[in-house]
């Protein structure tokens, strides 16, 4: 398993790899915020909790619709799912290899942003998009298996997998401005998604091995 | 060789795709030892047949046996996969792609990029590759999966002739050691095998 | 039950049953229509309170549509069974539909409640995300060429969304509380008077024998739209 998941984190981290582009999307989209709505740092610092969870959800499934249809096209996923490994633990550490060069790096990045956005709550929001971005790599990872063998799935990844992420972004806002409860819940979730995820993801990737 | 198929055994296989019938009532055999050359023009089922044997994909109807394994992803276990598609990953080198896979098939690399006389090319990323480089690397990611049962789609495709006798030795020798291997091809193997001949 | 699930079986016990459900269908809705027509206005909402007749029973029904969806899909990916995914894909539609239905009365009730045609009142914004779902699950099936791989892809989606889908409710729910005060006034509620449960049943009954029919319909026309396509491929069309 850590073949698999040290392979796609050099993948994600060379050049054409997915990493950089979510970082360099992410900040692109929390600039534009202001250009949009006008350099008000009130009004930002109120706003910067949700704006920063949903552009990190957005550059989070920028990369999301290759996660499986990178390997599925040169024949790879034919021979990993071969492998000793269940296709389960495949999907376990395509998810976490995800978030580990999308989800925490944006997360790293969120307090520089957060400061430019006058937020007061910084430590707040990056432990949000710690704890929830997990769930973002789960529940994508279900939709990028569904749709790997669809020449644009990368146009029907967004419309199935957003609904399912909106607990996510409304725990995940809420805890990055401290409010009660939300972080518990969002842990609860993003556990939940973890854990449940890889079943689901094999499933879908099976019945794509099939075609 | 750690695992061993005594023989595969199909009998009665119905295939269809995209609601057309590929092939009906397909049975055959092929013990250890053997090499199958599965032939058939352009959409007669070879891939699908292949896929099948695999277990990726679920016969209409028809058995598969590998020896007493029934199961379609028991039966995966034993196989080595050459298909299609190389595999091969243009922002990774020789030696990157064959050892990921050395690791994931708990195997190693070992002489394997000699053998396929890749030696010079270890370092060099995938992209640089042409299309008879990138087969040869996939036939030696073949090879060091050490599996019993070697699945082989078109393995002379773009092969120049020094690579097709060593393609075709490979499999003699996979054979030779206790092995099986079906090879889906459109050219002779140049080896001894059986036929199978699919309309 | 899996004896009634053969196609062929399907259409002969369907068949002289859909003009029943379409006659209960109309005359539920005709008497739940009356009723509605006929009670006297609310004290505090006035006579806008009939469209909670229309309002409520669409959101129901969607939400009914959503669980059946699943189940069809549960019993499509264990069973294989294709009239089970005749069943799955045939909902889909519907359920955006009566979810729109949901949406459009909702928004119609609020205009004069809230003064605005739209407001981020919980029960809207889930039933929002409740349409995204349906549109989610049609767009992966028309997107797969492949029927079998197509009905399992959108299978696995619908089961997805089927454990997410309370998770979801409760989120939104919360969000709710997190943002509003005493702008929103529960409709509904537990404080219906009795005057309007009659209607409000009557028009509940009436949606669900709409959904059967129409469903049943949608079936039917799937599995005759298969025949024909096998027909066309073994060349006898």
């Amino acid at each position: 398993m850590s073949a698999l998941l040290l392979r796609d984190i050099r993948l994600a981290a060379r050049a054409g790899g997915s990493a950089m582009l979510a970082l360099a999307f992410f900040a692109s989209v929390a600039t534009l915020v202001p250009l949009g709505v006008g350099p008000d740092l009130a009004l930002l610092a109120r706003i910067a909790g949700g704006v920063l969870w949903i552009a990190a959800v957005l550059a989070a499934l920028l990369a999301l619709d290759r996660l499986f249809q990178a390997d599925f096209e040169d024949g790879s996923l034919d021979m990993i799912a071969l492998s000793p490994l269940s296709l389960e633990s495949v999907a376990a550490a395509k998810i976490a290899a995800h978030w580990l060069t999308t989800g925490l790096p944006l997360a790293l990045l969120s307090p520089l942003l957060a400061v430019l956005f006058g937020v007061k709550t910084i430590a707040a929001l990056f432990v949000s998009l710690l704890v929830g971005t997990p769930a973002v790599s789960a529940i994508g990872a279900v939709g990028a298996g569904l749709t790997m063998s669809i020449r644009r799935g990368g146009l029907i990844l967004p419309l199935i997998v957003l609904p399912l992420l909106a607990p996510a972004v409304i725990f995940g806002a809420g805890a990055a401005v401290g409010s009660a409860g939300a972080l518990p819940l969002l842990g609860a979730f993003s556990f939940a998604a973890c854990v449940l995820s890889p079943f689901a993801t094999a499933a879908a990737v099976r019945l794509n091995l099939g075609s | 060789m750690p695992l061993a198929v005594p023989y595969i055994d199909i009998s009665d296989l119905t295939g269809i795709r995209g609601g057309r019938v590929l092939f009906r009532g397909l049975s055959f055999r092929v013990e250890t030892g053997r090499a199958l050359s599965l032939e058939g023009a352009n959409g007669s089922g070879k891939t699908s047949l292949l896929r099948m044997l695999a277990g990726f994909l679920a016969p209409a109807e028809g058995a598969i046996r590998f020896g007493d394994v029934a199961d379609g992803e028991e039966r995966g276990k034993f196989v080595g996969w050459l298909g299609h598609h190389d595999a091969v990953k243009a922002q990774m080198s020789v030696r990157e792609n064959l050892d990921f896979f050395a690791q994931l098939y708990a195997s190693e690399a070992g002489d394997t990029l000699d053998a396929l006389g890749l030696a010079r090319l270890a370092e060099l990323p995938g992209q640089y590759l042409s299309a008879g480089q990138k087969k040869r690397v996939a036939l030696a990611r073949l090879k060091l999966t050490k599996r019993p049962l070697w699945l082989m789609d078109e393995p002379l495709a773009s092969l120049d002739a020094a690579g097709k006798k060593i393609a075709a030795d490979l499999v003699a020798a996979h054979c030779a050691g206790g092995g099986i291997a079906v090879v889906a091809t459109h050219e002779p193997l140049g080896i001894d095998c059986d036929r199978l001949v699919l309309a | 039950m899996l004896r009634y699930a053969n196609p062929t079986r399907f259409m002969q016990l369907s068949t002289p049953i859909l003009p029943w459900l379409g006659g209960a269908a109309l005359v539920l809705l005709a008497v739940g229509l009356t009723l509605g027509l006929s009670v006297p206005p609310d004290y505090q909402q006035g006579e806008t309170v009939r469209v909670m007749f229309l309002h409520v029973p669409a959101a129901w029904t969607a939400m009914m549509a959503y669980g059946l969806m699943a189940v069809a899909s549960l019993v499509g990916l264990v069973w294989r069974h294709p009239l089970a995914d005749s069943a799955a894909k045939a909902i889909a539609p519907l359920g955006a539909l009566f979810t729109a239905l949901g949406l459009v009365t909702g928004s119609l009730w609020g205009r004069p409640m809230w003064g605005a045609w739209w407001v981020w009142d919980g029960r809207l914004t889930s039933f929002l995300l409740l349409l995204f779902l349906y549109l989610g699950y049609i767009a992966l099936w028309n997107a797969i060429e492949d029927e079998t791989r197509a009905a399992r892809a959108a299978g696995i989606l619908a089961l997805v969304g089927a454990v997410n889908l309370p998770v979801i409710e409760f989120s939104v729910d919360w969000w709710t509380t997190l943002h509003q005060g005493e702008s929103i006034l529960r409709k509904g509620g537990p404080l219906i008077a009795s005057v309007y449960l009659w209607p409000l049943f009557a028009m509940a009954l009436g949606y669900t024998f709409l959904f059967l029919t129409l469903w049943t319909m949608r079936i039917q026309t799937e599995i005759l739209t298969r025949r024909a396509r096998s027909l066309m491929l073994a060349g006898e069309l």
